[in-house]
């Protein structure tokens, strides 16, 4: 009897064991966070710097402060909040926080739990000569982003804590931890962060260190960050924002050659130095609030019609097409395309005029009609379906439509119609001249200021690009293959030399005569976008005609004729690019582009 | 020579069995000290006399030589003065408290030189000898009163002293005579009567926020412990009374009115059904005196006395678990009953245990490599808790190695108990095998969640010299009587 009840209370505590020991891995879990505490080494995140090695960005140490509250011993709150400067409120407020196991789950009396983050060095200094007179307050040191200059805040980016979402997405991430969020910080995260190493730790029962868990064996030491070679020079990005202050818009440059990007101007545009430290949360909300939107990248976030630098592509197309003839082509242009009721205004000029000229003078009568023949060719394409369809696979072919994939979070595809577009918008009946306005940059057609930039690049290089990035070098990395080939459009290189000679004459007796220069040959196409306000300003082009340097987009909302902003603007990056510095005069013109402002509405944009 | 024939003797008929099953248990107990009281930063030598693992090889050490002793001395002397070492042990007891020091609250241990030691520990054998000298009397019959009574008293007088102490684990342990008094002639009813308290204690309270089914008004607790009452006293009527309708009354009526009560509360007006078991009980009650008194039968009369009893402690244990105990005592009752659940509160130990033991996995993370007993998460590591240790570092096969181990050596104890010639060996074996089931079942039973957190040693297995040597004692003393089982006495 007894001897039964001996063996069945055995078998009890064995089926027992076996529920604990095998059933249930949450034991494992729990005893492993129990008594491992695996300390995290940061790796110091790569530093950026521009084309010419000129340092942008680095990192800088800031400070901690930490508490531990078993060592808080007749704290003077009132003497420690006055060399903080904070508030006995926020004091209070903060020791409840770190106190609440469910905000702050790692809580021990016994270790050091964050009390106050990113002291500057000045603060630091300060602090650091009271602190003895605070038992349980220390100093951990920590490093922060640093900018040397204030200048390609869009570009550079800036890093913050992690978000929820981060975390899950990728389990590297630990809630405190550091991420890039815009700008190369961000695209270019993987590289700039390294890895961290880890170093296991032994702790007891009350939180306190027991030792290195085997010695060591298991930790890891932290892989630094890799730096990273901009493609932008920090000069011309410079002289670029300096013209664009007081005016909405973009600058985008290029090496043609190589597709890196020399400058990329978003105006307005926001101090980076706002982005670091504690003031950052409180800072990009202001900015986030403004209605001139600082913070957004209009040279790759925004959607601009071209306006007449379109046309360029255009007449690329009609000529690979056989629409238009180099030399033989010419269409009647009576201040304007006249078909019917509709009428596309244009300025005065001699009539009828071929390729050349009309790419010069900036000929929208050229430009529809070449549309028109194209869209109305039935021998060529059975349907105007068929038409529309040959004229996308070109513009695409050109980098437009879609995203060119540049290196920089939050790119914008522009818009190109094709033939479903509309058949959906005008139920299929349409025409050539239903949507004439598209050969001159207008209606449904948008594109980023970095597209016509790249437009300008392509045709530079006479008939390919390379797509457009800002990142010139990783340390010790090759760069990604996406960014060194060569994409070529669907048109031959020999049709581009007619648009070359007509962007050539359009600067030296045409539209864009302000860029004239007699130190290299510049090739230019003006803009002159309309909108539901004032024109937009634009001009595209590169320089020198033979082995080009530069191409540049220049994009001014609101500024008028493309001869009054882009023109000048773009003539001065090139002139600061090429020859590494502005003459006298023109660095005269630069003062007086940087005190033009155009008043904007407050109206949302 | 004589003398030396003599040793022959016992070497040949000592139980080698036990003594293999004792050796083994030392070693495995030793490993488990060391794994405990190994600290990470201080990598000593785990001989070193400053660690307590080396101190555990002089405990043990000590056993040896004392268990030896033992086996040296004539088997006739411990029963001869059996009230003598009781009597001393009594004394002990009751200066102890005056000798000795408040450790953590307790005033059980007594400092001699460089050692401490715990009387309570010691007095069991002591205890065990008197008991088993007393039943072992031409005139002792269990079932007489007086006899009984005189027995329980040798119990509870050290129980009480060592109460006193502050040491309520320890008192505890001296329930496990009852086991004994049990296979020497004690009703069984009485037995029934503890196995049934205990049931309506931790039902009542463990399930009294608990709703039957989907009728918040009925607090499953209470339903299932009136649901008991009902079916103990039936059984109870089936086995000691002779007529069979009663029993069949009881059962079919009363299971008949709570299915009744049951599917109206049910499906036609929702309320509190356990006033109908309460119902059940009380006619129940009646009936059985209305029996009583018409068949002149006393068993009707008991079965009814335990059912009323049954109901006052019930109802009384609530009133005093909410009205007379302290706000931490109730807390400890209910971590223990598994109501709260507080990981950093009253039921941390516990917690951490089963952490500490459900980390080790099937073969454990090796000998002194468990990192929850060494990191002091386990309170009480090397003492009360140690079989953390062995489930920690040696995993579930160690763990079921050491339980069959104590399962061998009870059982073993047992056959050793009954194949005594004389009732003084064998009342003594139930003691010593009865005072080892009980530390093995409560000490493992709470590092495995399943029984309340009683403080006592884990034998062989806890750190220190007084527990050691006062289960060696227990024992040898029976080794002792046991190799001396074919010789021939005059009484």
């Amino acid at each position: 009897m007894l001897g039964g009840v001996v063996i069945l209370v055995i078998l009890i505590y064995i089926l027992r064991l076996f529920s604990l020991q095998f059933m249930n891995d949450d034991f494992k879990k729990n005893a492993d966070s129990n008594a491992f505490l695996k300390r995290i080494q940061f790796p110091a995140r790569g530093s950026i710097s521009d084309r010419n090695g000129k340092l942008l960005v680095y990192n800088q140490p800031s400070y901690d402060i930490m508490v531990v509250i078993n060592e808080m011993e007749n704290l003077d709150t009132l003497g420690l909040c006055q060399s903080l400067g904070i508030e006995m409120d926020w004091f209070l407020r903060r020791m409840n926080e770190i106190k609440d196991r469910n905000r702050n789950p790692g809580y021990s009396r016994y270790t050091q739990q964050l009390f106050m983050s990113q002291l500057s060095g000045e603060e630091f200094s300060n602090f650091q000569e009271k602190l003895f007179r605070f038992p349980g307050f220390y100093i951990q040191k920590r490093s922060i982003r640093q900018y040397t200059n204030d200048h390609a805040a869009h570009i550079l980016g800036d890093v913050g804590e992690v978000s929820p979402s981060d975390i899950e997405e990728d389990e590297y991430y630990q809630s405190g931890d550091y991420i890039g969020k815009q700008g190369v910080e961000r695209s270019y995260e993987k590289q700039l962060r390294g890895v961290k190493g880890s170093e296991i730790l032994l702790r007891d029962a009350r939180g306190r260190i027991k030792g290195r868990y085997q010695n060591g064996k298991l930790d890891q030491a932290p892989i630094p960050g890799k730096n990273l070679t901009l493609s932008i020079d920090l000069e011309l990005q410079a002289l670029g924002e300096r013209l664009m202050k007081g005016k909405l818009g973009s600058i985008v440059a290029i090496e043609p050659s190589t597709g890196e990007i020399l400058c990329m101007v978003s105006s307005p545009t926001y101090d980076p130095h706002l982005m670091v430290g504690r003031q950052r949360g409180k800072n990009h909300n202001l900015l986030s609030q403004d209605p001139m939107k600082p913070l957004l990248n209009r040279a790759i976030s925004g959607r601009y019609p071209p306006g007449s630098t379109f046309k360029t592509s255009q007449a690329l197309t009609f000529l690979q097409e056989g629409v238009i003839s180099p030399t033989g082509t010419a269409y009647p242009c009576s201040h304007g395309f006249h078909l019917g009721r509709l009428t596309v205004g244009c300025h005065g000029h001699a009539a009828p005029l071929p390729l050349i000229p009309a790419i010069a003078t900036s000929c929208n009568g050229y430009f529809c009609w070449g549309l028109y023949h194209m869209m109305a060719n039935r021998k060529k394409y059975p349907t105007v379906q068929d038409a529309m369809t040959t004229w996308k696979d070109y513009m695409v072919s050109m980098g437009f439509g879609y995203k060119l994939g540049i290196d920089l979070p939050g790119e914008n595809r522009g818009m190109i119609p094709n033939a479903q577009y509309y058949d959906k918008a005008y139920k299929g009946s349409w025409n050539g001249v239903t949507i004439i306005s598209i050969s001159i940059g207008q209606g449904e057609v948008c594109l980023t200021p970095l597209q016509i930039a790249n437009l300008g690049a392509t045709i530079a290089n006479r008939g390919y690009y390379i797509t457009p990035h800002v990142v010139k070098d990783v340390q010790g990395e090759p760069l990604d293959s996406a960014y060194t080939q060569r994409h070529y459009t669907k048109v031959d290189p020999a049709n581009y030399n007619y648009v070359v000679e007509g962007m050539r004459h359009a600067v030296t007796g045409g539209t864009c005569r302000a860029a004239n220069t007699s130190m290299y040959e510049v090739c230019g196409k003006t803009g002159t976008a309309q909108n539901r306000g004032h024109d937009h300003s634009v001009f595209m082009g590169f320089a020198p005609r033979t082995n080009p340097k530069i191409a540049v987009a220049v994009y001014v909302e609101n500024g008028g004729f493309g001869a009054v902003y882009g023109v000048p603007i773009g003539a001065l990056i090139m002139e600061q690019f090429i020859n590494g510095k502005l003459s006298e005069a023109s660095e005269a013109k630069a003062r007086d582009f940087e005190n033009r402002k155009i008043s904007y509405g407050t109206s949302a944009r | 020579m004589v003398r030396e024939k003599d040793n022959k003797g016992i070497l040949r008929s000592l139980d080698w069995i036990t003594i293999t099953i004792y050796i083994l248990l030392l070693c495995l107990g030793w490993m488990s000290v060391c794994g405990a009281s190994y600290d990470f930063e201080q990598a000593g030598n785990i001989f070193s006399l400053s660690s307590r693992s080396g101190m555990q090889i002089v405990w043990i050490g000590t056993s040896l030589i004392l268990g030896v002793v033992v086996l040296s001395i004539d088997e006739r002397v411990f029963e001869s003065f059996s009230y003598l070492i009781y009597v001393g042990f009594l004394v002990l007891l009751a200066v102890t408290p005056f000798l000795a020091r408040d450790i953590k609250g307790s005033m059980s241990w007594i400092k001699i030189g460089s050692f401490s030691l715990q009387p309570a520990e010691f007095a069991k054998f002591g205890t065990a000898l008197c008991v088993a000298r007393i039943m072992s009397g031409m005139e002792f019959h269990m079932n007489k009163m007086r006899d009984f009574l005189i027995c329980a008293v040798v119990v509870f007088l050290p129980m009480g002293l060592i109460v006193m102490q502050k040491e309520t684990g320890s008192a505890l342990v001296y329930l496990s005579f009852f086991l004994m008094f049990y296979r020497e002639g004690m009703p069984g009813s009485f037995l029934f009567v503890g196995v049934a308290a205990v049931f309506y204690f931790v039902v009542g309270i463990r399930f009294d926020e608990t709703p039957l089914f989907n009728l918040p008004e009925v607090s499953l607790g209470t339903y299932l412990v009136l649901v008991g009452i009902w079916i103990f006293s039936a059984i109870m009527i089936r086995v000691y009374t002779t007529l069979r309708s009663p029993f069949w009354w009881v059962l079919g009526l009363g299971g008949g009115v709570s299915i009744v009560g049951l599917l109206f509360a049910e499906f036609v007006l929702p309320f509190d059904a356990a006033w109908v078991q309460l119902s059940i009980c009380i006619v129940m009650i009646g009936y059985l005196l209305y029996l009583a008194l018409r068949e002149h039968v006393a068993s009707y009369l008991y079965v009814a006395l335990f059912s009323l009893g049954s109901l006052g402690f019930f109802y009384s244990t609530h009133y005093v678990l909410d009205h007379v105990m302290e706000k931490h005592q109730q807390t400890r009752i209910r971590v223990l009953l598994g109501i709260e659940d507080d990981p950093r509160g009253a039921g941390y130990n516990v917690i951490q245990a089963q952490i500490a033991i459900g980390s080790g996995g099937l073969k454990g993370k090796g000998f002194l490599n468990g990192t929850q007993t060494k990191l002091k998460y386990v309170p009480e590591q090397d003492t009360d808790f140690i079989f953390c240790t062995v489930g920690e570092e040696e995993g579930f096969v160690g763990c079921t190695v050491v339980l069959v181990l104590f399962l061998a050596l009870i059982l073993r104890l047992i056959h050793v108990a009954e194949r005594q010639v004389y009732r003084f060996g064998r009342i003594y074996g139930y003691c010593v095998l009865s005072i080892f089931f009980f530390h093995v079942f409560i000490n493992v039973g709470m590092v495995l969640g399943l029984t309340p957190v009683i403080g006592i040693p884990l034998p062989f297995f806890s750190y220190g010299g007084s527990s050691l040597w006062g289960f060696t004692l227990l024992l040898f003393i029976l080794l002792r009587i046991d190799a001396s089982r074919n010789k021939q006495r005059r009484r």
